[in-house]
């Protein structure tokens, strides 16, 4: 099968590469462009462990073909640090609340965190647990994923975090 | 799970993409947003030798007005429908379903057209269209046709579509003001498909039923427009005798699979209580 010549920003930067039309968009994330932040999990588009930042929407990478990616701007976590090299909010609120315990969901979680963040500032416990409906996390963490997020959120408001009682 | 090889078309214009699908054959594909297609693809389930992407056709995105109708373009994602103030004012039951479909990753990308069009039973959106009396834009080798949303159904991934037709738009008439409506889904989980759901559209006036419509998802091969069960509810006041008439002759109509989601004869059942509170939602929000 001929292979597609595709172009896209990934992380800020530009990238050209050689697909199969075949090769799904966290293969090639993976594979191709050595990003192993992005996880396979189900590949089934359940889990939401693939799930990265495409033209301002969250996307299972399982899910889509590197091709329909062509001219995309993608961000995976490899892209969420600051330009600094310190921690994006959320990454710090993942640590500092104790939003991971194996981690194999966290890149998908805070990639995923990052676009609703982006759509609602402030949201409320419910919306933050709507919003990551899509996302899977085996330990069962979520209590202290959705603590993570408000965090976060506070974090970027500039305003103090005050964790709810329990 | 890696798909099959194929080659990979992205047309511009529907007439390309016509052409091209019409060209193909059954070795062609239309692939809209991939969230039912690339899942069944990773499991071989489907391995067309080509894909043609309807992505970078302009013409199938975007939600208009035209007269009394709403033309929603195929390629608009549950995303797009959700955030749209037009339908959320007019067609309030799309939002409120597209809510319920899969999760929000999924909602990005998939699209209304491919849930409409891919036939699959489980999909939501068919019912809604029944329960709305939609029509389908479709453009094939002879040109455009238009196919009511009520014919188009034929079986489980059977539909009236033939080989070559790209589904373009969805055309709804938009119900009356005041009008209340409801989609009650019954799921074991986000991102399920219904163990069965129920759509109302309904109008009241002096307190008794003017209109009503209903669909139903999941319970057959294909969505259900229970017509009969409608009927015997217009003009009640949807008194618990009638409605419990009604819901007999919508659960008379399933026929539904045994599957994980549950035996055959509960999924009946769970259609009949999905229709009796979407009836008990739309009348709490009509007004008249």
């Amino acid at each position: 099968m001929a292979k597609s010549h595709i172009k896209m920003t990934v992380n800020g930067k530009a990238v050209e590469e050689l697909v199969e039309p075949r090769t799904l968009l966290i293969h090639f994330l993976r594979e191709q462009l050595s990003l192993t932040g992005p996880h396979i999990g189900c590949e089934t588009s359940h889990c939401g462990a693939c799930t990265v930042d495409l033209d301002g929407k969250s996307v299972k990478s399982c899910t889509m073909f590197a091709v329909q990616a062509d001219g995309a701007d993608i961000r995976t976590i490899e892209g969420m640090a600051n330009a600094d090299g310190t921690l994006h909010a959320l990454q710090e609120g993942f640590r500092e609340m104790h939003g991971l315990q194996c981690g194999f969901c966290t890149p998908g979680m805070i990639l995923r965190a990052y676009r609703l963040l982006q759509e609602n500032k402030n949201p409320s416990e419910e919306e933050i647990r709507y919003g990551i409906s899509g996302n899977l996390c085996r330990c069962t963490g979520y209590q202290n994923i959705v603590k993570a997020i408000q965090y976060a959120a506070a974090k970027i408001a500039g305003v103090p975090f005050q964790e709810a009682a329990e | 799970m890696i798909p099959g090889s194929f080659s990979y078309h992205r047309p511009t214009s529907v007439q390309e993409a016509v052409g091209l699908l019409t060209k193909l054959g059954d070795d062609g594909r239309a692939l809209a947003g991939g969230h039912s297609l690339i899942p069944m693809m990773k499991l071989r389930l489907a391995t067309p030798a080509n894909l043609v992407d309807l992505a970078g056709i302009a013409d199938l995105k975007g939600i208009r007005a035209d007269g009394n109708d709403i033309v929603i373009g195929a390629m608009t994602t549950q995303h797009d429908v959700i955030g749209s103030d037009l339908l959320g004012t007019k067609i309030p039951i799309l939002r409120e379903t597209s809510l319920q479909v899969a999760d929000p990753q999924v909602r990005y990308v998939g699209t209304l057209g491919g849930n409409v069009a891919n036939g699959d039973p489980g999909n939501d959106m068919p019912a809604v269209m029944l329960c709305l009396n939609a029509t389908y834009h479709v453009t094939g080798k002879g040109g455009e046709r238009r196919i009511a949303a009520r014919e188009f159904y034929q079986g489980a991934y059977f539909t009236a579509l033939e080989a070559g037709d790209v589904l373009t738009a969805v055309r709804i008439p938009v119900p009356a003001a005041g009008h209340g409506s409801a989609y009650e889904k019954l799921k074991r989980k986000i991102g399920d498909y219904a163990t069965a759901a129920a759509a109302v559209v309904l109008t009241m006036s002096g307190g008794k039923v003017a209109s009503c419509s209903i669909g139903l998802t999941n319970v057959a091969e294909t969505p259900l427009w229970a017509e009969e069960a409608a009927k015997i509810l217009t003009g009640s006041t949807l008194d618990a005798a009638t409605v419990k008439k009604a819901v007999a002759a919508a659960e008379a109509i399933t026929a539904p699979a045994t599957d994980a989601r549950g035996p055959a004869h509960y999924r009946t059942k769970m259609a009949g209580v999905m229709l009796a509170r979407a009836l008990a939602r739309a009348k709490a929000k009509a007004r008249g």
